[in-house]
């Protein structure tokens, strides 16, 4: 049977006089990644924010497990085990690389030990640059961190903005094996702009257009759907 | 050099300088340069408390001068009301830190919600409050004419008061530095560079920034009581907002985010101010030497934004990266565009 984890309700946002978000709906299942796709300036962010509760929603739901959490703090909603990679990576420029996992780690247990080692193996330059402070990496450097920040912990719930932004796709290919890794643990909300990398790694998709959803099914349906995929991603 | 290496070395270099430190009243053996090396001591420690604010949390205050004026005040009041022991100074210390640090928390808790700019407007504003009651309540403090007052017999020796105010320094320096290296001391850090990530890792930043706001308040209050020890002497001027801009200016030119920056700082400024004011006699311009703060305020702002030690640590880093970087063999062939120009 296949569990409810996260449901948007109508959910609207307001970001100062503007209003981003109209109406998205929208639902995570237990195990999967569900891919918000959509253009620039769609609100694809903006809901993933408003989930973590950086920008509060105005109107509409945010039922976690059952549980509304729409009024929430953002730190409570964290600690409910929902993890946020942001677009700009959120780096703490001026910890080390060390510093930045320990600081990112809820509560060190062997498990956690072991996913460290395990995505140090995977991002070498992580292990290379141990000592070396958050703002002195590279652009891909940074999203590596980020990326094994989020992969650490246990969380029941990852929201990753863009993940592939402006990386090298030597580097792309990195992060998605690492999201691949975290798909086997966790449940998934991605937001990408690299229709390719989102899928190969998307279960299921919804298409945002104006802050409001218009489409959602499964990734196989949108692949075949040229149609849907010229109007409101521009590919084909 | 790795890391352990560099810990060391440094290690080595404060330990040198503590040793110069402590053989520098009876080399130096001048009464006025013992005493302003105390001074640069006591507002070490106030600069040091306010880069925990600035430097490792990002939280510009305008009222740290409230701390220390408590400091100041509860040590003098109590001396003048008891005996002018070393009992009553050292209980005097401990309950102007315990006052401070719960006037801390209830002004954290109230005005730290806030957002940076309005958070300093209202601290200047408590800030202000307190210098009022300072100056009003003069049945206690005797106004903006203030009062004198016994310091501890032992304390008649300057040494033995350097020695004292040097062993304060060191362990304030030692436990403020165990502080902001501690997993605690990362998460203000963390504050500091982005808030809101802070928030969705699942920390309430709030409590965070109000723990460093007591425990800053706290060591102010140390440096108060030891200035106001160190005057014999309190008035409503230790409230001022000059306190506060002396303790910004410090650790801004000292270098922000480094605890070390704020000393140097001090001491940069403690002596400048000295011999500056001292110049005066000869040169009238000297009588405006506020004026030569302003400026080199000014230019560090502008071409050293790192402060002091900031720099020359930005500068150790180039060097250290620029030694370990692979030597790259001389150029034999030329670039295409040096071909077609020689073309």
């Amino acid at each position: 049977m296949m569990n409810s984890l996260l449901k948007l309700d109508q959910l609207q946002t307001h970001i100062g006089q503007y209003h981003i978000l109209q109406g998205i709906q929208f639902e995570a299942i237990e195990g999967e990644v569900s891919v918000l796709l959509g253009r620039n300036g769609a609100g694809k962010t903006t809901t993933l924010k408003t989930i973590i509760g950086l920008t509060p929603a105005s109107h509409g739901k945010v039922m976690f497990e059952g549980q509304e959490i729409t009024k929430r703090k953002t730190y409570d909603i964290a600690n409910l085990g929902i993890g946020y990679v942001p677009e700009d990576q959120g780096i703490f420029k001026g910890l080390t690389v060390e510093e930045n996992m320990k600081v990112a780690i809820r509560k060190e247990t062997d498990e956690v030990c072991e996913k460290q080692a395990y995505i140090l193996e995977l991002f070498p330059d992580l292990k290379k640059f141990w000592k070396k402070a958050g703002g002195h990496l590279s652009g891909g450097q940074k999203q590596m961190l980020s990326m094994a920040r989020a992969f650490v912990n246990d969380s029941k719930l990852l929201l990753i903005d863009e993940p592939s932004k402006g990386l090298a796709p030597i580097v792309v290919e990195k992060v998605m094996e690492a999201i691949t890794e975290m798909k086997k643990k966790t449940t998934i909300i991605l937001v990408e702009q690299n229709f390719i990398m989102a899928s190969r790694i998307g279960d299921t998709y919804t298409l945002i257009d104006d802050g409001k959803t218009v489409h959602s099914g499964s990734m196989a349906e949108l692949i075949g759907d040229e149609e849907l995929k010229r109007k409101y991603l521009g590919i084909g | 050099m790795g890391q352990e290496k560099y810990y060391s070395l440094k290690n080595v270099i404060f330990l040198i300088i503590i040793i110069a430190l402590i053989f520098f009243p009876y080399v130096a053996d001048s009464r006025t340069l013992t005493i302003l090396m105390t001074q640069v001591f006591i507002f070490s420690i106030l600069a040091m408390s306010y880069d925990i604010l600035l430097g490792y949390t990002g939280i510009v205050s305008f009222g740290h001068a409230m701390f220390f004026g408590i400091g100041a005040y509860t040590t003098a009041i109590l001396l003048s009301m008891y005996d002018n022991t070393m009992m009553i100074f050292l209980i005097s210390i401990i309950v102007g830190m315990i006052f401070t640090g719960f006037v801390s928390f209830l002004v954290g808790l109230l005005t730290l919600r806030l957002k940076s700019h309005f958070f300093a407007m209202l601290t200047l504003a408590i800030s202000g409050l307190f210098l009022v009651v300072a100056e009003k309540w003069r049945t206690v403090t005797k106004g903006n004419d203030g009062f004198t007052f016994r310091a501890p017999d032992l304390f008649r020796d300057r040494v033995f008061f350097y020695f004292f105010v040097l062993v304060c320094l060191v362990v304030a320096f030692l436990v403020l530095r165990r502080f902001v290296t501690s997993p605690l001391g990362k998460v203000l850090i963390a504050v500091r560079e982005n808030e809101q990530r802070t928030r969705s890792l699942g920390f309430r930043t709030l409590h965070y920034k109000v723990i460093a706001s007591i425990v800053a308040g706290v060591v102010a209050s140390l440096s108060g009581s030891l200035y106001a020890i160190s005057l014999r002497f309190v008035n409503t001027s230790v409230m001022s907002m000059d306190i506060t801009l002396d303790a910004l200016l410090m650790t801004i030119i000292g270098g922000v985010g480094t605890l070390v920056g704020p000393i140097v700082g001090s001491f940069v400024i403690e002596i400048a101010q000295h011999y500056l004011s001292g110049l005066a006699n000869d040169y009238p311009i000297f009588e405006r030497w506020i004026i030569f703060f302003g400026m080199l305020y000014i230019l560090v702002v502008i071409f050293f934004p790192k402060g002091i030690v900031g720099t020359v640590y930005v500068k150790y880093l180039t060097w250290k990266s620029k030694k370990s970087r692979p030597q790259q063999p001389k150029q034999s062939v030329p670039l295409v565009k040096d071909k077609e120009r020689l073309e």
